[in-house]
């Protein structure tokens, strides 16, 4: 199980946690089982087509996984998945 | 006993002089002549001949060899008006064997007599010595640093809950000239982040009430106010001219608008956002990082990009958040340390976790893959779906 950070967007949709365990191989797995788990973030992390919705960046670790293999890079279950949408808000 | 006239009469019999018509020349002529002034710190530093060394003449014996190690460098001494210097050259000449050693006559004096230039070094008053004293300490800011500071033009987008701790330290720290940007007042539920105001200025100008601050802060910081919102037609001419950018704008529209104008006249932004317990840190240096384009291309959808204004916060949060902007600013200006360039720093004040991520360049990034002059005005601030977005998002 990998451990996913969910950004403060997202956690109504996890029911308020800061993060979550999920199984996959690689970030598409672990993302669809997120989302199989927590079914309000699928529209928010992927778009129709399936692929990653641009506005949400998804970094393994410190590295984003667009420079990696995307949604196919391999995942160990000792790596953190950090999820980011763009953020605004300086009030 | 001679009487000190004739100990200086003396001296000059036995040593050479040189005018300063030659010295002058001779430097313009790159002769590789040492010109070292003799006379005590506080003349030297109120004005000295351009790439003069000094060597106070109470420190001749221990110091000169810093200046000047060969015994047969040709080395010219000079004082006020031509008689300490005299006196230097003997030593210098007669006790540690300077073979080519002349003093000028006339000093200083006659060299502004003759109309020659004279460098006058910036430097700090008493008191800025004394306020500043902290980071003169500090090698990596010191004297360079704080006159970097002094001369610095930073531009705060808003004098909010980011803004106040980042106007306050910047101001502290002596940065010279402070813009501010905000059409907002003061209002009381603000003051439970907003530590720039008070509680007596609630209905005041946000760019007044911090203008009173920081003038109560520090009388070396001239600030500029904007009371306007950024838009299209204005951000260029706000901006021109500033070294960097302090950002905490509250939405999306406006930080893809100043993305691209900074882009366009390569200005640093020192961005941050806040929400709940949560912070986000970078700076965007154009062509030298990525901007915020490469990061993220679209915005997300409105129903996702909550504003802070319907949304809590931690009032030490935009501190925290706030503060570490400032450090980014001092450190651009005076070139110390690495700045979070292409790094996005995160901070989760409820599990007290620092995150550092990697930012790459975007080599198709629609904007900064491109020259700054092939940027148009149209396009700025535009991104793919805007009217829908700005129309949903009200």
């Amino acid at each position: 199980m990998s451990i996913v950070k969910i950004p403060p967007v997202l956690r109504p949709s996890v029911g308020g946690e800061r993060e979550v365990s999920a199984e996959g191989g690689n970030v598409g797995e672990v993302l669809r089982a997120l989302a199989s788990e927590h079914p309000a973030t699928e529209s928010q992390l992927f778009g129709d087509d399936g692929s990653l919705n641009r506005y949400v960046n998804v970094y393994l670790n410190d590295e984003d996984v667009r420079v990696l293999d995307g949604l196919d890079t391999s995942v160990d279950p000792s790596d953190t998945l950090v999820i980011l949408p763009a953020m605004a808000g300086g009030r | 006993m001679p009487s000190g006239a004739d100990l200086i009469r003396n001296a000059k019999d036995q040593i050479r002089e040189v005018d300063p018509r030659e010295v002058h020349d001779g430097a313009q002529n790159g002769n590789g002549a040492v010109i070292v002034d003799v006379r005590e710190q506080q003349e030297f530093e109120e004005s000295h001949i351009p790439g003069a060394l000094h060597v106070p003449r109470g420190h001749l014996e221990s110091r000169i060899e810093g200046a000047a190690k060969d015994r047969s460098q040709r080395v010219v001494l000079y004082c006020a008006s031509g008689n300490r210097s005299a006196l230097a050259a003997k030593t210098l000449q007669d006790e540690l064997g300077y073979e080519n050693v002349e003093s000028m006559t006339g000093g200083i004096t006659l060299w502004k007599d003759r109309g020659f230039d004279v460098e006058v070094p910036r430097r700090l008053s008493d008191e800025q010595r004394e306020r500043y004293s902290r980071h003169l300490l500090v090698p990596e800011i010191g004297i360079e640093g704080q006159l970097k500071l002094l001369d610095a033009k930073v531009l705060l987008l808003g004098a909010g809950g980011l803004g106040s701790p980042t106007a306050l330290y910047l101001a502290a720290a002596g940065v010279g000239t402070l813009g501010i940007v905000d059409d907002d007042e003061v209002d009381l539920s603000n003051l439970q982040r907003q530590i720039i105001h008070s509680n007596d200025r609630v209905g005041v100008a946000k760019v007044d009430s911090a203008e009173q601050a920081i003038n109560g802060l520090n009388p070396d910081v001239e600030v500029l106010k904007y009371q306007t919102r950024l838009d299209s037609s204005n951000i260029m001419e706000i901006i021109e001219g500033y070294e960097v950018i302090v950002d905490g704008v509250d939405n999306f529209p406006t930080r893809y608008l100043l993305n691209d104008a900074s882009v366009r006249l390569k200005i640093p932004v020192v961005s941050a956002s806040i929400l709940g317990f949560d912070g986000q840190l970078s700076v965007f240096a154009p062509y030298e990082g990525p901007c915020y384009r490469c990061l993220y291309p679209t915005p997300p959808p409105a129903e996702l990009a909550p504003s802070c204004g319907a949304n809590g916060v931690l009032g030490a949060l935009p501190g925290v958040m706030g503060v570490l902007q400032a450090i980014e600013v001092v450190k651009l200006v005076t070139g110390a340390g690495e700045p979070l360039i292409g790094r996005l720093l995160l901070y989760e004040a409820l599990s007290t976790q620092f995150t550092d991520l990697k930012l790459r360049r975007d080599p198709d990034c629609p904007i900064c893959s491109r020259d700054p002059g092939e940027i148009s005005d149209e396009e700025m601030g535009k991104f793919p779906d805007y009217e829908a977005f700005c129309a949903a998002a009200g």
